[in-house]
């Protein structure tokens, strides 16, 4: 197989992994990394590199239709931003030290967690009353009830989310992934914000994370310029063709569907982390 | 009319340029993409174990040396380092948000965040 042919095939997976991952809003960084090793036999690595790279693309290209819905809570956003881009610095680091076999055994684990994660009952109970700290850090804010109207709401247990976002940018910098089911989950369940100020305010934050590791994995080589440039491109092909020309397509079914996958994909990496052949 | 609305509308500035950001990194990584193929594009991969790379493409010092002498690989990192700054560029960006605002709070906790970055920056290119 020469440089070529292996380009064309990452960019077509790529591609998909991108489609996939915007319609069923669960991120196309999270196939990417198990293609790369799983099916190409590419070091894991160089694939934690092109998948954190891909996921800086997919936030950045993605943040004006965030903001324009009006949804996201930027303060609340950059607050945690301390806590995920100190985790994403740590996470690098580990990532330089831990064996491959361990990162491959962690990675599914996570990958395994967090589809779980998508399919929790969501606490659909947010309060209007913020806590003190809440109040003082301007955290408690508004969003769009869709009818021209403003829903108040507080955020609740400020040092828990804090904490949870500190392991959420520790494992995005150690796997190189967006880490946005855990996000969201630090968000809903422990600060009690609501289900859709969560969904766009982690999707704002992933790409300021992910940056925080990306100078690491450069200078350490995990970039390899022959294997991002079809990654990116692929990716962000795909979730742009996703998002901008197959709206419909959006189905619970593709969903089920796409969560068996990456289960899959999530017990044949443990299974080769184990064994050792990653 | 929500409390934020400054918010959004800078948000919003800053949201196309990171765009606009996305497209230029795109462009620079397929032109590079396009030069790597034409002159390796028929030799075996590599990738299957992890090897040092040349500094050409690990620092950035470096990759604009390889860039200045047509190297397609060098291209590439060089759309790279374009994207890896887009959020960077945001976080730089709120900062001069909040103090137009005058919210000095906001005005620390961003710059907090953008000194994080940076020390990764430079802790990751000089450790």
């Amino acid at each position: 197989m020469t440089i070529l042919v292996f380009t064309g095939i990452i960019l077509s997976g790529s591609f998909v992994a991108g489609l996939l991952g915007s319609l069923t809003g669960l991120g196309g960084g999270v196939v990417i990394i198990p293609m790369l090793t799983l099916l190409f036999g590419v070091d894991i690595r160089y694939a934690i590199g092109s998948s954190l790279v891909a996921v800086i693309a997919t936030s950045s290209g993605s943040a004006v239709a965030y903001v324009k819905e009006g949804f996201s809570n930027i303060r609340l956003g950059m607050f945690l931003e301390i806590a995920t881009t100190t985790g994403a610095i740590l996470g690098a680091f580990l990532a330089i030290y831990a064996p491959t076999h361990l990162i491959a055994v962690i990675f599914g684990t996570i990958l395994i967690l967090s589809s779980a994660a998508n399919y929790l009952n969501r606490r659909a109970l947010p309060e209007v009353k913020g806590s003190d700290l809440a109040i003082r850090l301007k955290l408690n804010s508004q969003y769009p009830d869709g009818e021209g109207g403003w829903h108040t709401y507080g955020v609740r247990r400020v040092w828990g989310g804090f904490s949870m976002m500190t392991l959420a940018g520790v494992l995005s910098g150690l796997l190189g992934i967006g880490s946005g089911a855990l996000k969201v989950l630090a968000m809903d369940n422990i600060m009690r914000v609501p289900f859709k100020v969560s969904t766009t305010t982690s999707n704002f934050m992933i790409g300021v994370t992910a940056a925080a590791s990306a100078g690491i994995y450069l200078y350490r080589g995990y970039i390899e310029p022959g294997i991002s440039m079809p990654v990116v491109l692929g990716v962000l092909g795909g979730a742009y063709f996703g998002s901008r020309i197959l709206t419909n397509a959006k189905s619970p079914g593709l969903r089920v569907v796409f969560t068996v996958v990456v289960i899959i994909l999530a017990v044949e990496m443990i299974y080769n982390g184990v064994t050792g052949k990653i | 009319m929500s409390p934020h609305w400054k918010d959004k509308d800078l948000q919003l500035i800053i949201g196309n340029l990171l765009r606009g950001g996305v497209l230029l990194s795109t462009a620079i990584v397929f032109a590079g993409g396009i030069v790597y193929l034409i002159r390796h594009g028929q030799q075996l991969p590599a990738y299957k174990t992890f090897h040092l790379q040349a500094p050409e493409f690990t620092t950035i010092s470096g990759i604009f040396k390889g860039v200045w002498e047509g190297h397609g690989r060098a291209i590439i990192q060089l759309g790279i380092l374009v994207l890896i700054a887009t959020p960077i560029a945001r976080v730089a960006f709120s900062i001069l948000g909040y103090f137009v605002e005058k919210d000095y709070l906001y005005m620390a906790i961003t710059f907090l965040v953008l000194c994080i970055i940076l020390f990764s920056m430079l802790g990751g290119f000089g450790g």
